[in-house]
């Protein structure tokens, strides 16, 4: 993918992210997630119904990257069965940690392709995956 | 005095000294010289080397004593930083000490080790930690000191200087107030002994905290200071090698004397080693030049910040090295990030003073914490760097 447009739509995510502003409902499960080395901070929620991903929801202060990862990964997971979104979750991981991954399963989240350049700002990007995996993992345990 | 320091020779502008500091060749040297030509444990042997390690290791604590001047070298006692010695100071001394319902006042722009440890207390022996209120420039006052004072207080533990606005507390004063209402004094020295002279008797301090390798010397190694009838109560929160005198089959077992009952274990001698050489470079170039450098850096810093347009300076008016600053609708580790790639070193978040947010409002900031080796030259490149940040993201993303 081109170096500018990725760069605009990660700037675009960062300054007016999808999705953002948490609101009250029984039907939204949270989840806060911690960058360790403990500046990010944000609160996800979602709501699952029937096995299918309806919304999440995000708010907090991080970094570009964190917050625009966070946004477009909204966007990729909306609408996907709790499988499809594990197996997004678990091919971008592969794909910030350098592995082998399907490059066509993560569709725009691919911007994020070159942030293995950068390793301080890796924990950045997979900051809202992590917390959304423990959660989706938590959810499987009901 | 920069051709001391090898690591500057790369180029790298390092603004991060309230994390660590760098170390000057001296000091590379001293340990160097440990390991490649005098190994051997302290306190044990009968040969050469081991009666060399002896003798420099315990010279450091009488550099150690004379720094801050404590009344004895006994006083002085090594831990691996000043995390652990606040800690042992804690769970050494305060658990033993205090009683429930004491109460124990902090501030809340203190580091977490000395924050933490006292809520443990709080928790298991129901110690209270109370906060003695900031002034609006963040800022403790003895005023403030004086009224947070019950008859229930038992303790004051506060920062000399503190590691995210770099305020500096009249710990002088402070300290003969806590003496005239029998409070102990506690002192955590880890941002102030590496700028500024700290004299634990004439403040009046009871118990002081710092590292070395954030005055020049290596990492994992900390000073912990006690007046003497304290630290001969404190009990050893390490037991072993080193620290006894005698024990036998039916448990008895008796201690040696102070310091050295405290210090269970292989010291880390390196480090100690380490850390006299660079006590040695301190007094050579004298806090008073250390000041003195560090003030017109600090204020060509604050000054030309200022002229910034889009730049937030949270303690612009402060005396000590650290300036607190963000770019405007600009996330601090964005901002460290981008000025890393001009290798501008600069720490960016809360800087482990995570209850600090309550008084500035705002969660997490850049710091630039100066030292004597910083220049004008390095705060001409920093501001070149901050004024073209329209292009940030160009850089960072």
């Amino acid at each position: 993918m081109d170096a500018v447009l990725k760069r605009e739509m990660i700037l675009e995510h960062y300054q007016n992210p999808v999705h953002h502003g948490l609101i009250e409902s029984d039907e939204y499960q949270m989840y806060h997630t911690n960058n360790e080395s403990c500046i990010d901070h944000l609160d996800i929620q979602y709501k699952i119904v029937d096995g299918i991903i309806e919304d999440i929801r995000f708010s907090g202060e991080a970094c570009a990257i964190s917050t625009s990862a966070t946004s477009v990964m909204i966007e990729r997971l909306l609408g996907c069965s709790v499988e499809e979104a594990r197996k997004v979750l678990e091919n971008y991981e592969n794909m910030i940690e350098e592995r082998e991954y399907e490059q066509e399963v993560l569709k725009d989240l691919n911007i994020y392709e070159e942030t293995y350049l950068q390793p301080n700002r890796k924990k950045c990007a997979m900051l809202p995956f992590v917390s959304l995996k423990e959660a989706l993992d938590s959810e499987n345990q009901k | 005095m920069r051709e001391d320091f090898e690591i500057l020779k790369s180029g790298l502008i390092y603004f991060d000294n309230g994390a660590t500091t760098l170390k000057p060749n001296v000091v590379v040297d001293a340990v160097k010289d440990y390991y490649t030509k005098y190994t051997a444990n302290a306190h044990r042997g009968d040969y050469d080397n081991s009666l060399k390690v002896d003798m420099l290791y315990e010279g450091v604590r009488d550099k150690v004593c004379h720094l801050i001047n404590a009344s004895s070298s006994s006083e002085v006692v090594f831990t691996s930083g000043a995390t652990d010695s606040l800690n042992r100071i804690v769970f050494g001394f305060m658990e033993d000490y205090l009683k429930e319902g004491d109460e124990v006042l902090l501030t809340v722009s203190e580091h977490a080790s000395n924050i933490l440890p006292w809520f443990y207390l709080q928790e298991k022996c129901g110690i209270v930690v109370r906060f003695i209120p900031l002034t609006a420039d963040n800022e403790v006052t003895l005023e403030n000191v004086s009224m947070s004072i019950t008859e229930k207080t038992k303790v004051i533990s506060i920062a000399h200087v503190t590691n995210v606005l770099g305020d500096i507390r009249p710990v002088q004063e402070i300290g003969k107030l806590c003496q005239e209402k029998g409070i102990l004094f506690v002192v955590d020295a880890a941002q102030s002994v590496p700028h500024r002279k700290v004299d634990v008797q004439s403040s009046h301090i009871d118990f002081l905290a710092f590292s070395a390798h954030k005055m020049l010397g290596p990492t994992g190694v900390g000073v912990l200071y006690g007046r003497l009838d304290l630290l001969s109560k404190m009990r050893p929160t390490s037991y072993g090698g080193g620290m006894n005198t005698s024990f036998d089959l039916e448990g008895n077992y008796a201690l040696k004397s102070l310091p050295s009952k405290l210090e269970a274990g292989t010291p880390n001698i390196a480090g100690v080693i380490g850390l006299g050489a660079a006590i040695d470079y301190l007094n050579h170039l004298g806090y008073e030049a250390i000041e003195k450098q560090e003030k017109e850096v600090r204020d060509y810093l604050i000054s030309e910040l200022k002229k910034i347009p889009n730049i937030i300076l949270y303690n612009e008016n402060i005396l000590s090295s650290n300036v607190a600053f963000n770019l405007k609708d600009v996330f601090s580790q964005d901002t460290a990030v981008y000025l890393n790639h001009y290798h501008i070193c600069v720490r960016a978040g809360n800087h482990c003073a995570k209850t600090l947010k309550n008084a500035i409002h705002v969660n997490n900031t850049c710091r630039i914490s100066l030292y004597f080796y910083n220049t004008k030259e390095e705060v001409d490149e920093l501001i070149r760097v901050l004024k073209d940040s329209e292009n940030i993201f160009k850089v960072i993303l």
